[in-house]
C-alpha cells in the first residue's frame, strides 16, 4: 500500500502536547471549578496554571510555524464538497460508499475538518484564552482595567471560561471519535503519530 | 489527665519564667532600659496606697497620669468619629457581666486606676491624676496585682516597694492580666486572647512563639505617650499601604495592622496575594482561635440563674475539664476550644448598642454590635469573628438592656452576686444607673462580635485552598464575591447545559460508532 508523509515532525509534537495539555486542564479546571475532587484544589490550580503557560508557549511556536510554513492555509474555509463529506458521514459511511475528499499533504483537511478547526482556533481558543488570561490576571491593573471597563465581574470571566471549556469537551469527544473513521479504527490515529498516512485507492469507512 | 496536662503546664510555666527572671537579672544581660528604677531614692518608701507609689512615679514622669488619662484604659470610653457615638465600656452593655457601672467593686479589678468607686467619680479632674495605676501595667505581676473584690485595690499580699522598682515596659503578663482575663476569666471573652499567649508554642502564635520571636504585646500595639494604638472600637478593617517603618506617623496609621509590617504582597505566590485585596490577613493565618489549650466561651445564659443547692447556697457546677458549666450566681455557659471562626465582610464601622438605646424585642437575638460591610463599599474585607450568644436581663417594658447590680461585699444588700435576687439587684442597679426602669424584667437573646486577630499560625498551619475553595467551605455563606469551587459558585445553569451537552454529544457518537459496527458486520 502507497503512504504518504501527511504530518510533519513538529506537526505531531504539536498536536499531542496540546492534546496532552488540553485534556490536563480540562481534568484540572473542573475541579478548580467544584465539579469533583481529584488532585486537590490546590494541585489542580497550580497544574492548571502551569499547563496554560505550557499550552501559551506551545501555540506561539505553532503561530510561527503555520505563518512561517504557509500550513495555514489549510485552514482557510472552503464550501467545496462540503454538503457531499456531511452526507457522507451521515449516510455514505455505513454503507459504506467512497469519501467525497481526497486528502493531500497540502490539502489534509476535508471541508467540514476546516470549519471545525476554524471554529476552534477562531473563537473557542481566543475565548478560552482571553477569559483565562483575565481570570489569571484580573488583580493585574491591566487586566483589572479591561474587566472593568467591559463591565465584567470575576464570576463573569469564570463563567465564561468555564462555558468554553464545555465547548472545548464537546470538540474532545467529536474529535476523538472522527479519530476513528479513517480506513481503518486506527488508521487516522497513526497517522497522527507517524506522519505517514495510507494512500488507499477508495477510501472505505468501516 | 487533663488536669494532670494542665499541672504541668503550670510547673513549667513557673520554671520557665523563673529561668527567664534568672536570665534577666545575669551580670551579663544588658537590660533594655537605661534607667534601674531599683537604684531610685524616690522609690525607697514604704509606700501604703497605690496613689501613694504614683506620686512617687510622677516626679520624674510628670505628663504620664495626663497621658493615661486619655486613653480608653482610663476613660472606658471612646467617642466612634464615623458614627459619632459614646461607646467603650461604660457606655455598652455587654452579654458577659453586661456593665461596669453599678460594679465597680469588682470591675475596676481592670481600670488603669484606684478610687473609682460609683458614677460621681471625675475621669478628667487632675485631682485624680495620682489615682493611675502605673503598677498595673509596668510592675511585674509576680509583685503586683488587684484586688477583684475590693475597688481595684492591690491585694493584701503586694509589697508595693518591691513593685514600683520592678517596672518596665509592659510583658505579656501585664497585660494578660486584664486582656487574656476578660469576660471574668481565662479566654472567657475573646477566644484569640488567654494565659496560654504568655509563653505560647510556635503552632499558637508564631509571633508570640515563647522558642522564637518572643514579640511582647506591645511589639505591634507601639504606644507613644501612652495611647495604645490597635482597639476594637477603632478597628482598621482594610490597610492597603505599604509596609511601614516602626514609630512612623504616616498619615497616623494604625502600626498594629499585619500590613504595617508585612505590606501587600506577603506572598512568593502571585495568585496568593491576589487574596489581600479582599481577605483579612487573620482569615487565612488564624485557622481557629482558643488554640492553646484554654477554651474560650462561647454562650452564656443568665436566665438559669439563681439556683441554690439543698442549704439554700449558691454552688457551681463544672464540666469535665475543670471549667464551670452552671454557676447561680451567672447562670449557665459553654467552652469551647479550637474554635472555627466564623467569617463576614467589615469595613470598619462597628455599630454598638448602648446603654438605654431601645429596640424591638421580637427581633431578637439583639445585636449588641453590628460591623459594617459588603463587597461593594470599597472598604470592607472579609474578617474572621467569634460570634458570642448570651441569653441576659431587659427592660421588657422600656424595651432596653438592663444594668445590674451583681458585684458587693458580703453585706451588700442588693447585690445579685450576694443575694441571688433580680428584683433588687435590678431595682438598684438602674436606679444607681439613672436608667428608668417598668418593674418588668425579663431576658432576650443576644449576641456580640469579637474580632479574631491573635493567635496567628505559622504559615505551614494557615488555612490551604481547599478550606474556601470547595462546597461547604468556610466563605460559603460569604455574598457578592467569587469563589472558584465553591458550592454557591457552582453555575448549576451552566454546569446542567454543558454536561448535558456534552454527554449528548458522546451519545452520538456512540451511536454513529454502532451503527458503523452493525453495518460493517452486515456486510461480512
Amino acid at each position: 500500500m502507497a503512504r504518504v508523509y501527511m504530518f510533519k515532525r513538529f506537526e505531531r509534537f504539536w498536536h499531542w502536547s496540546q492534546a496532552a495539555l488540553i485534556i490536563t486542564m480540562l481534568i484540572t479546571g473542573f475541579e478548580i471549578h467544584g465539579s469533583y475532587h481529584y488532585l486537590g484544589w490546590a494541585k489542580a490550580q497550580n497544574l492548571h496554571t502551569t499547563a496554560a503557560w505550557a499550552l501559551i508557549i506551545l501555540w506561539l511556536f505553532a503561530i510561527f510555524w503555520h505563518f512561517t510554513t504557509g500550513e495555514w492555509k489549510q485552514y482557510i474555509p472552503t464550501f467545496d464538497k462540503l454538503i457531499a463529506v456531511m452526507r457522507f458521514y451521515a449516510f455514505g459511511i455505513f454503507t459504506p460508499a467512497v469519501h467525497p475528499f481526497h486528502a493531500t499533504p497540502s490539502r489534509k483537511h476535508n471541508p467540514l475538518q476546516r470549519l471545525a478547526y476554524l471554529w476552534i482556533k477562531l473563537i473557542i481558543n481566543p475565548v478560552i484564552w482571553a477569559s483565562g488570561l483575565l481570570y489569571l490576571f484580573y488583580k493585574d491593573p491591566a487586566a483589572a482595567g479591561i474587566v472593568g471597563r467591559i463591565h465584567l465581574s470575576l464570576g463573569a470571566v469564570a463563567t465564561i471560561h468555564t462555558a468554553a471549556a464545555f465547548l472545548m469537551l464537546m470538540f474532545l469527544i467529536i474529535h476523538v471519535y472522527f479519530a476513528t473513521t479513517g480506513h481503518t479504527p486506527l488508521a487516522h490515529i497513526k497517522a497522527m503519530i507517524t506522519g505517514w498516512e495510507d494512500e488507499v485507492e477508495e477510501t472505505h469507512a468501516r | 489527665m487533663k488536669y494532670l496536662v494542665r499541672g504541668a503546664l503550670v510547673l513549667v510555666t513557673v520554671l520557665v519564667s523563673a529561668g527567664a527572671w534568672a536570665a534577666e537579672t545575669g551580670p551579663d544581660k544588658i537590660m533594655a532600659s537605661t534607667a534601674d528604677h531599683s537604684t531610685f531614692q524616690v522609690l525607697q518608701q514604704d509606700f501604703k496606697t497605690g496613689p501613694e507609689v504614683t506620686k512617687a512615679c510622677l516626679t520624674c514622669h510628670t505628663n504620664a497620669a495626663k497621658q493615661v488619662m486619655k486613653t480608653e484604659h482610663w476613660t472606658w470610653e471612646y467617642r466612634d468619629p464615623k458614627t459619632h457615638k459614646l461607646e467603650g465600656k461604660r457606655h455598652v452593655i455587654n452579654d458577659f457581666c453586661t456593665s461596669p457601672e453599678t460594679n465597680q467593686y469588682h470591675c475596676t479589678e481592670c481600670h488603669v486606676g484606684y478610687n473609682w468607686r460609683d458614677s460621681s467619680f471625675n475621669f478628667s479632674a487632675p485631682e485624680n491624676e495620682t489615682n493611675v495605676d502605673c503598677l498595673v501595667c509596668h510592675a511585674s505581676t509576680r509583685f503586683y496585682k488587684k484586688d477583684g473584690d475590693n475597688y481595684g485595690e492591690p491585694l493584701k499580699w503586694v509589697n508595693l516597694k518591691k513593685a514600683a522598682m520592678s517596672v518596665a515596659m509592659p510583658s505579656r503578663e501585664n497585660c494578660g492580666e486584664c486582656h487574656f482575663n476578660g469576660g471574668g476569666g481565662d479566654g472567657t471573652k475573646h477566644g484569640d486572647l488567654d494565659s496560654t499567649l504568655a509563653a505560647p508554642a510556635k503552632a499558637e502564635d508564631v509571633h508570640m512563639d515563647a522558642k522564637g520571636l518572643q514579640f511582647e504585646c506591645v511589639t505591634c500595639h507601639k504606644a507613644e505617650g501612652h495611647q495604645v494604638p490597635g482597639s476594637r472600637y477603632s478597628p482598621t478593617a482594610m490597610d492597603k499601604m505599604p509596609a511601614m517603618i516602626r514609630g512612623d506617623h504616616e498619615h497616623g496609621r494604625n502600626p498594629v495592622t499585619c500590613q504595617s509590617c508585612h505590606g501587600q504582597k506577603p506572598h512568593k505566590l502571585a495568585k496568593m496575594n491576589d487574596h489581600t485585596d479582599k481577605i483579612a490577613c487573620q482569615t487565612c493565618h488564624i485557622p481557629a482561635f482558643a488554640r492553646g489549650g484554654q477554651p474560650t466561651r462561647l454562650t452564656w445564659d443568665w436566665s438559669t440563674a439563681g439556683k441554690r443547692d439543698k442549704n439554700g447556697k449558691a454552688f457551681d457546677t463544672l464540666n469535665d475539664d475543670g471549667f464551670p458549666v452552671y454557676r447561680s450566681v451567672m447562670g449557665t455557659f459553654t467552652w469551647q476550644e479550637n474554635v472555627v471562626p466564623e467569617y463576614l465582610w467589615f469595613n470598619g464601622t462597628v455599630n454598638w448598642l448602648t446603654v438605654g438605646e431601645k429596640f424591638d424585642p421580637s427581633k431578637a437575638p439583639i445585636t449588641i454590635n453590628t460591623y459594617e460591610g459588603s463587597s461593594a463599599d470599597g472598604k470592607s474585607m472579609i474578617w474572621p469573628v467569634k460570634i458570642f450568644r448570651g441569653k441576659q436581663m431587659y427592660d421588657s417594658i422600656n424595651n432596653y438592656l438592663i444594668v445590674a447590680h451583681l458585684a458587693g461585699n458580703a453585706e451588700d444588700p442588693t447585690a445579685y452576686w450576694v443575694n441571688l435576687d433580680w428584683d433588687k439587684a435590678i431595682t438598684d442597679g438602674m436606679k444607681r444607673a439613672n436608667l428608668p426602669y417598668s418593674g418588668k424584667y425579663g431576658f432576650i437573646a443576644t449576641q456580640t462580635i469579637w474580632p479574631i486577630t491573635h493567635m496567628v499560625a505559622p504559615k505551614e498551619k494557615a488555612l490551604a485552598c481547599a478550606d474556601c475553595h470547595a462546597s461547604n467551605g468556610r466563605l460559603e455563606q460569604i455574598k457578592g464575591i467569587y469563589i472558584p469551587g465553591r458550592g454557591s459558585d457552582h453555575l448549576r445553569w451552566l454546569e446542567f447545559a454543558g454536561w448535558t451537552l456534552a454527554a449528548l454529544t458522546l451519545l452520538v457518537a456512540l451511536v454513529h460508532g454502532m451503527g458503523r459496527i452493525i453495518a460493517s458486520s452486515r456486510r461480512k
